[in-house]
């Protein structure tokens, strides 16, 4: 009895709380029919809003899973001193609203900011590409460290030491051995990570200035379209968004089934 | 091939003394023990020799070379873990293999060295198995083909049994000591069970609490122990105020003889040929008396008799 309670109870709030709103918005884009829907998000603006996000996330991706990595090693197999000062930092951007880091960016990098000079040296941060790649590395930041720590541990110096006594320097002892360890919570960090980062929209729109066809990403994009009662625009372009992200997670269960990984 | 010279190695952990000044001569060939309760130092010890720590003070010499600035990789040395450190994404051949890869050997030479020595070890079949699909006793094997791929001057076994039950581990003892046979590489094994270094080791280097107690043959550190750590860490010991005595030097007889005392017999146990007899002394002072069954059975023990025991070969420590 209380099997049943407990699997429909959770079946129920999954229904209620996710599969609902998001089925309602795949429904409501193709209320007009398809081509309507085509034409919406085929507007050069919405193609831009989805350009710039996918360069965004090609940028920010790669080199939050290579720091990622580095960071991992450091917290695992380093000796450095304040490292659970460090692991607790690498959590911030979980726990911080990401209108706040979008704001902190806009103190940083503003007019009087500490950072601020760089604008009078042709380098425009706010309001321009650089700025909403930091703000989406900023949020997308924890998620390989998360991953790859618990894994590093799990596997020990063993493998990493008996690798070394048979005559592999520092680099190929991470290449043929803790690089094949980690790999795949290395692909599950990447997925998490490019998924934050392509619907980040909080700190990307505190940095971006939101200039249509300029600094437009599709999240803010289809706020805009909402906000514009362009609803039909708002629904097709969210169910592009949320196709990504079906994608990147259908990407990451056929990755590795992950109960295995364990 | 080369023998190994440790000079007053000290290595500290966080205030905690593992090494304390200690120097040891390993012949070079030789098959060497180093025996010790946990927190000897007897893996530190390893450890620093391989290069996987480095020492507070002191110096290692491998061969004529002074190795202590070193790093591991370049000491020429095999080792083998006690939890195996098999590279679990590989295969059996790939793991033999890594060693040769690493110093870019032709790919035929490895080939050829590969399945020389997995037959060495027994495991010609299973090269393309990986090492979640070997029993413990292979994986450790498969462990000591890949620490002898690259001709190592030196082969050092961290507790290389110990995660093994008893029988694979008592098979894999008598194994290592016919391999050191064939291969005669100067081989340095860290245990714990001091009936696994007399049987394997032709020296035996006795540590506890950071410091050399003993170093000789098995029958040197049990005849002549240097100290009452030694006496008793090598054998099973009774102490009789400040005497001990070996179980299997104490005498019983029915009747009382020059030199005997009385004593009751508590408990009988049999294990086959062996029997160990507990005894309770008139001062209190408990006595074990290990006997064959033989003896048993013409003395009639039961619990709760009187004896009279006698004790040879006794010894006192200063």
């Amino acid at each position: 009895m209380s099997r049943y309670v407990i699997r429909f109870g959770a079946l129920g709030y999954l229904a209620l709380l996710l599969l609902l709103p998001v089925g309602f918005v795949f429904y409501r884009a193709f209320d007009h029919g398809f081509s309507h829907a085509w034409h919406a998000v085929t507007t050069p603006a919405a193609v831009h809003a989805l350009e710039l996000t996918l360069l965004i996330a090609a940028i920010a991706v790669p080199a939050n899973t290579v720091f990622g990595i580095v960071m991992a090693l450091a917290l695992v197999r380093g000796r450095l001193p304040g490292r659970g000062l460090l692991n607790a930092a690498v959590d911030l951007p979980l726990a911080l609203s990401p209108v706040v880091v979008g704001l902190s960016l806009v103190l940083l990098y503003g007019r009087g900011g500490w950072l601020g000079g760089l604008a009078g040296h042709g380098l425009k941060i706010l309001f321009a590409f650089p700025g909403m790649v930091l703000a989406t590395m900023f949020v997308s930041l924890p998620f390989v460290v998360r991953e790859v720590v618990p894994v590093l541990r799990e596997i020990g110096t063993e493998q990493e030491q008996a690798a070394e006594t048979l005559g592999a320097g520092p680099f190929q002892t991470f290449r043929r051995i803790t690089f094949p360890a980690i790999r795949w919570a290395v692909a599950y960090g990447v997925v998490l990570t490019t998924a934050r980062a392509i619907g980040e929209f909080g700190a990307v729109s505190a940095v971006s200035g939101n200039i249509e066809g300029r600094t437009q990403t599709l999240p803010l994009y289809v706020k805009a379209q909402f906000d514009g009662f362009d609803t039909a625009g708002a629904y097709a372009s969210s169910v592009v968004l949320a196709m990504i992200a079906i994608a990147v997670v259908v990407a990451l269960r056929a990755l590795h089934p992950r109960e295995e990984a364990g | 091939m080369s023998g190994i010279t440790v000079l007053d190695v000290t290595k500290r952990f966080n205030g905690f003394t593992a090494l304390d000044d200690v120097s040891v001569t390993i012949p070079e060939g030789s098959l060497t023990a180093l025996l010790g309760p946990s927190g000897s130092g007897k893996s530190t010890l390893l450890r620093v020799i391989a290069g996987l720590e480095s020492p507070d003070g002191g110096k290692v010499l491998i061969g004529n070379e002074d190795v202590t600035e070193q790093p591991a990789r370049a000491r020429g040395v095999g080792m083998v873990f006690q939890h195996y450190a098999a590279f679990k994404h590989m295969t059996v051949y790939d793991n033999v293999a890594f060693g040769l890869a690493i110093r870019r050997r032709p790919r035929a030479e490895i080939r050829d060295r590969v399945h020389e020595l997995l037959e060495l070890v027994q495991l010609e079949g299973l090269a393309k198995r990986y090492p979640a699909q070997l029993s413990g006793g292979q994986r450790q094997r498969m462990a000591l083909a890949r620490a002898l791929a690259v001709e190592p001057g030196v082969l050092l076994l961290d507790e290389p049994f110990g995660a093994l039950d008893a029988r694979v581990r008592k098979e894999l003892r008598a194994w290592l000591r016919r391999l050191h046979d064939e291969v005669h590489v100067t081989t340095i094994i860290v245990t714990h069970d001091q009936e696994e270094a007399m049987e394997v080791a032709g020296q035996i280097v006795v540590l506890n609490e950071g410091r050399i107690e003993q170093v000789g043959s098995p029958r040197e550190l049990y005849d002549s122990p240097a100290n009452e750590f030694v006496m008793s860490f090598v054998g099973p010991v009774n102490r009789v105020g400040e005497t001990f005595v070996r179980p299997h030097d104490v005498e019983l007889s029915l009747e009382p003889e020059a030199g005997s005392e009385e004593a009751m017999v508590e408990r009988v146990v049999h294990l086959g040929f062996e029997v160990r007899v507990e005894l309770l002394r008139a001062d209190g002072e408990r006595l074990l008396a290990q006997l064959t069954q033989d003896d048993v059975e013409q003395l009639e023990l039961e619990p709760g008799q009187i004896v009279h025991v006698r004790s040879s070969r006794t010894k006192t420590f200063a």
